[in-house]
């Protein structure tokens, strides 16, 4: 293919970046470990990236505060920003992007013409459904629009982080806008959903990595996150786990057990529920994550975590009964009024049913007389 | 002289479904109070190092035993309501007969309403289950199975065993663990709720009608008007 020729190779695109083969062996051997791979796949790696033409990939922003891409170029490893978002043919996306307004546009337009059925459309942001889609506009077009133009042609789709995976923020009760996470939209194609707020920026290189070395998915689970990221609760790589089985736990963030590190679940960390690499692979190139730095989890890569009760207390919120109910404190009210609604009905009973009891306590001492008798 | 009824003793709960009954209760009770432990647990230690205890993992622990308790006593009965007497055959349970729906009626008016019987029909005793209290046992049953789904889902990922792993894509079904643990928890409220009748009623049987309804499940046996076995009649 004609325009396959023009498009250098991963491992060209590097070298021309100034990185030695060496760097290149050391980012591929990273890759492979992150994404939880055996040694030899970095040698499938590695050949990958030496032969397969750069992947054209557009990079589309909708409903989103940005901080999947600010995630993504802070990963582990220069060239995971370098060549895989900046220079391994990028073709659009507005934040990193040198061309502006109708150019951009052009740019991408013919991307997607020329590697129809080829390239990659990675998705930062939820789409507006409210209102005819107004609540985002880019160059005059409905985000709904945008995408359903840029998924037609579109190899596989990448929902970056939470907004486009679950609607994250702006979906919360009650939803104004009408924001609805991309797999809403697509049905027939492969899609990844790479949930977090943001994601770790190794896990998306680590996603992304896999689909161009390998042209195809990563093993998805059933949710179709990527199994090698997605696969363990926060809670089950916890360092302060051996605090949590102790029942040592930190009450207040200020008090002495919060110093000594104990388990932060009553303050309302949510890792017991949430799937995610933080304990594993952490942040800030494996300096810490929420929980090492005296935060609780807030379960950011979990569907609807906004909705999901209080993000500093350990309750189990009640859809549909107001932000004060717990479920705890709606049970022991109806178990309340039950308890009340039992002492009416004895009292009730004792009096309506006196005649039957009565008759029947009569007759039963009547039978004792009778073995007296006997 | 007046004249005393001619009561019968008829067997009606069989040992299974005694077993099934108390391992049941025993293990609710166990599993609602380390839920609610699991679920808000007390922090009354301080000072102390990982190492020094283990008793929030004792807790689950012994939930999770517990939760095998329960499940296996489900599976015992689900096997009974096929190979069991009359009063614990499944068909005795479905309330939506002819039949059923007049029992309802009769339970609600004068059981749980209280207004006076001015002819008493004897087919109106029950001998095993009332259907107002089948209905009860199978809202009862349906809750079970949520938290046996939720449960053994929550615990999935970290079991081993492949019998846990069969509920593996309950989380992911009911959209993720927040929403597992949320159903989990209500149920067991659910459930709470179904118990706290269910004494009460048992209690008020046996007080009103003096033939050994709280006792049965203990003997097996309850007392039965002799012209109500003759009916032979359920
Ligand atoms: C009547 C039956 C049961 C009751 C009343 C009950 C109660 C509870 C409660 C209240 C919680 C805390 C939930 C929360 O607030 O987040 C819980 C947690 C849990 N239960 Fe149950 N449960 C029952 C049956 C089961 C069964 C059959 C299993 C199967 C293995 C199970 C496994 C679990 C698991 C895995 C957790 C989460 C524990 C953790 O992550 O530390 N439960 N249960
Ligand atoms: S801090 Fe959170 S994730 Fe860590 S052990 Fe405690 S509850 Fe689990
Ligand atoms: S610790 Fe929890 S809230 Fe924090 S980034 Fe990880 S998954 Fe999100």
């Amino acid at each position: 293919m004609a325009t396959q020729k023009k498009r250098d190779t991963y491992l060209q695109a590097i070298i021309k970046q100034g990185y030695s083969r060496r760097d290149f062996m050391k980012f591929t051997t990273y890759m492979a470990a992150y994404m939880g791979l055996q040694n030899s796949a970095i040698g499938q790696i590695t050949e990958a990236l030496e032969t397969t033409p750069r992947l054209p990939v557009i990079w589309e922003h909708y409903q989103e505060c940005t901080c999947c891409s600010e995630s993504f170029i802070r990963s582990d490893h220069p060239i995971v920003a370098d060549i895989i978002l900046d220079k391994i043919s990028l073709d659009y996306t507005e934040t990193l992007m040198a061309a502006a307004g109708e150019q951009a546009e052009a740019a991408k337009h013919d991307t997607m013409k020329k590697y129809h059925g080829e390239y990659i459309l990675c998705v930062e942001g939820s789409i507006p459904t409210k209102d005819d889609g107004n609540y985002c506009c880019i160059a005059g077009k409905t985000a709904i629009q945008h995408f359903k133009e840029a998924a037609e042609g579109a190899k596989a789709i990448i929902a970056w982080g939470s907004c486009a995976s679950n609607g994250c923020v702006q979906s919360a009760a009650p939803n104004p806008t009408g924001a609805t996470p991309i797999h809403k939209f697509v049905h027939n194609k492969p899609l990844i959903r790479v949930p977090g707020c943001p994601p770790i920026g190794e896990v998306m290189a680590g996603v992304i990595v896999h689909v161009v070395a390998f042209g195809k998915l990563p093993e998805l689970d059933r949710m179709n996150r990527p199994k090698a990221f997605y696969a363990k609760r926060v809670h089950d790589s916890c360092y302060r786990r051996a605090y949590y089985d102790a029942g040592l736990f930190a009450e207040n963030f200020d008090d002495e057990n919060a110093k000594k590190g104990y388990c932060l679940y009553k303050v309302g960390c949510k890792g017991p529920m949430t799937y995610n690499s933080c304990g594993t692979i952490k942040w800030n190139n494996g300096v810490s994550y929420p929980i090492q730095s005296g935060h609780g989890c807030i379960g950011c890569s979990e569907d609807d975590f906004w909705d999901n009760g209080p993000l500093y207390e350990r309750l189990t919120a009640l859809p549909g009964f107001g932000i004060e109910s717990t479920a705890d404190s709606v049970g022991k009210a109806v178990a309340g009024a039950l308890a009340v609604g039992i002492g009416v009905h004895a009292i009730a009973g004792t009096i309506a049913k006196r005649k039957d009891v009565k008759r029947r306590v009569t007759k039963g001492q009547e039978n004792e007389e009778h073995l007296k008798d006997e | 002289m007046a004249h005393t009824k001619n009561y019968k003793r008829v067997y009606v709960w069989q040992l299974p479904v005694r077993i099934f009954h108390w391992a049941n209760a025993l293990s609710i009770v166990v599993l609602s109070i380390t839920g609610f432990l699991i679920s808000n647990p007390p922090a009354f230690m301080s000072n102390a190092e990982a190492f020094d205890t283990f008793w929030m993992g004792q807790v689950r622990a012994i939930h999770f035993i517990a939760a095998y308790v329960f499940f296996g006593a489900m599976i015992l009965r689900i096997y009974w309501a096929f190979a069991g007497n009359k009063f614990a055959h499944w068909k005795a349970f479905w309330p939506f007969s002819k039949k059923g729906i007049k029992n309802i009626i009769h339970v609600l008016k004068h059981d749980i309403f209280l207004l006076p019987e001015k002819n008493p029909n004897i087919n109106d005793i029950s001998i095993g289950h009332n259907y107002m209290a089948t209905t009860a046992y199978i809202l009862m049953f349906l809750f079970g199975l949520i938290m046996v789904f939720t449960g053994f889902g929550l615990y999935s990922d970290n079991a081993t065993w492949w019998l846990p792993k069969l509920f593996a894509w309950v989380p992911s079904f009911v959209g993720g663990d927040f929403n597992a643990r949320m159903l989990h928890h209500v149920s067991m409220w659910f459930i709470i709720f179904i118990i706290i009748i269910h004494v009460y009623l048992v209690l008020y049987h046996d007080w009103l009608e003096g033939r050994g309804e709280a006792s049965s499940m203990f003997s097996g046996f309850k007392f039965v008007r002799k012209e109500r076995v003759d009916e032979n009649d359920e």
